[in-house]
């Protein structure tokens, strides 16, 4: 049985580590690119950055203003007990955001669509939102948040198997050079693509590719690995860096995920994790120790599966 | 090479501001606000009394919304601020001038240089963008003081009008000058030149779109 109140606690010190702390992987990421950059504003541009990561976690302060939009993907092992059940833990992770976002501090920026009301805490209707995910065995929650920003980068768009791997591209790009120009995408960023399932899985399957993947992650089809390795290229060969200005560095990584759609179609969505990559995780064992990392480890084989039963032992004999 | 650097007060001469160039990195010093859509429409269109003294007081518009928390005793912090994207104001920005006499609009990717040259450059104002644009923790240090917070129960903390001390706050980029010449247009012609290399091997999707456009040097803004 895992006690809501250390689900709690351990939210909230997401919360702030999300807000502050750049993860290591982006982190290495945009070093990576920082090195190669050499357009003369993109090179101030991201040495900027790299002084506002440091510039955040010595003051413990948020790395960026728009703290983008808490939300939480939890995930658990198939025989973990929650005290008080899913209510109560969907109540501690509303608790957490609300009391973070006075205490980091970080923006409200949640609002009624319409009436723009807010209630100055990032909760509301259907805010934050909380996905769930399971696996097979275990007794453990894996409690992931992620502030994602940017109301730019993100498109979706119904392909057909027609328009194949050439228009998969001119998608892609198109994304990136309506989105990148000026940087209003906050690039570089981690771009995620979906391709498949309905319209509705399809954007959340970019959206997962680029908050819940790591930079330097690989899908593991060996074939849609490669295909992440040469868009990652070719969004780096536009011309266009930080900020839209001239340069090279565009996209920090691409994760691609995919999931069966109907056979006539091949929707897909793009989606841009900016600057402010933001993402923090822990899982608390049922003994109440808690294991904090960044890497949400999220795309297991268990979630790409593609058979009826779920049999890792006979499918590892075969 | 690197860009130049520039001290600027948010109280700027006309000789101040005609010296800035393209690309050049300025660090603000003075009273700064924000605004944005909240406050446009409350001045404008519903024409309430604004509750500074403008330009006297400052001359710099932030299009903004700090992460910041009010305090039991009435007091604020303030974390990051970092900019929200300018296009979105357009509608409003030219009678904001003429009724403030901004002349440094400070946000995310600029306007167009249809903007610049229409009503900028007449009311003797510029363009600085932040950079980055999630430099929010580095311009939170340069803020010496919140001086005031106005109409945040009739606007919310996200829309309120803050009003800041900036003591050396920076970086921004000049994005705009008063020949009406912009910035990122500027680059954005420079990687134009590239487009038709890096669309080899793609083509266009089987089912369109209404008002798509093919043209790649197009922006969406
Ligand atoms: S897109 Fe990201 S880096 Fe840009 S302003 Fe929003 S949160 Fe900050």
């Amino acid at each position: 049985m895992i006690s809501i109140e250390k689900i709690e606690e351990t939210a909230l010190t997401l919360m702030d580590k999300a807000a502050i702390e750049i993860p290591q992987d982006y982190l290495d990421g945009l070093k990576a690119a920082a090195s190669t950059e050499d357009g003369d504003l993109s090179s101030f541009v991201l040495q900027a950055m790299l002084e506002n990561y440091e510039a955040a976690k010595e003051d413990r302060r948020a790395m960026c203003g728009d703290t983008g939009v808490p939300r939480w993907f939890v995930k658990m092992g198939n025989e973990t007990q929650i005290e008080g059940g899913p209510i109560a833990l969907e109540a501690a992770l509303r608790r957490a955001t609300a009391k973070a976002t006075n205490g980091v501090p970080l923006r409200p920026n949640r609002v009624h669509p319409l009436w723009r009301t807010d209630h100055n805490n990032n909760v509301g209707i259907g805010a934050p939102e909380i996905e769930y995910g399971y696996e097979p065995g275990g007794e453990w929650i894996d409690l992931i948040t992620v502030h994602k920003g940017g109301l730019f980068g993100s498109d979706y768009r119904m392909l057909f198997p027609s328009d194949g791997i050439e228009g998969i591209k001119r998608f892609y790009l198109d994304s990136l050079m309506a989105f990148g120009k000026r940087g209003l995408a906050c690039q570089p960023a981690i771009i995620g693509i979906g391709l498949g399932g309905s319209k509705d899985i399809c954007m959340t399957l970019g959206k997962r590719a680029s908050v819940l993947r790591t930079v330097g992650s690989r899908n593991s089809d060996p074939k849609i690995a490669e295909m992440e390795d040469e868009f990652k290229e070719l969004g780096n060969s536009i011309g266009m860096g930080a900020m839209g200005f001239v340069g090279k560095s565009m996209v920090v990584d691409c994760n691609i995920e995919v999931g069966y759609c109907h056979t006539g179609g091949m929707p897909m969505s793009v989606h841009a994790f900016c600057l402010s990559s933001r993402r923090a995780v822990a899982r608390i064992h049922s003994d109440g120790t808690v294991e904090h990392r960044t890497d949400p480890d999220w795309f297991t084989d268990y979630q790409r599966r593609d058979t009826v039963e779920w049999n890792p032992v006979r499918e590892a004999a075969e | 090479m690197k860009p130049r650097e520039i001290d600027l007060s948010t109280t700027p001469t006309d000789e101040d501001i005609a010296a800035l160039k393209l690309g050049d990195v300025v660090y603000l010093n003075g009273l700064l606000y924000t605004a944005r859509e909240g406050v446009y429409m409350r001045a404008l269109e519903k024409q309430a009394n604004i509750p500074m003294e403008l330009p006297s007081q400052s001359a710099a518009n932030f299009h903004c919304s700090p992460a910041a928390r009010v305090n039991d005793d009435g007091t604020f912090d303030m974390g990051a601020v970092t900019a929200t994207a300018s296009f979105r104001f357009a509608k409003w920005l030219p009678e904001w001038m003429q009724k403030t006499g901004a002349k440094l609009i400070i946000g995310k990717g600029g306007m167009t240089s249809k903007d610049y040259k229409s009503y900028f450059v007449p009311n003797g104002a510029i363009y600085l963008s932040t950079v980055g644009y999630g430099t929010g923790a580095l311009l939170g240090r340069g803020i010496e003081k919140v001086e005031a917070v106005h109409w945040v129960d009739e606007l919310g903390l996200a829309q309120a009008m803050w009003v800041i001390k900036c003591n050396r706050m920076g970086p921004f980029i000049v994005a705009s000058d008063l020949n009406g010449d912009c910035l990122f247009e500027r680059e954005n012609e420079k990687i134009a030149q590239n487009i038709e290399r890096v669309y080899e091997g793609t083509r266009p999707a089987t089912l369109k779109r209404y008002g798509e456009t093919d043209d790649r040097s197009d922006e969406v803004i």
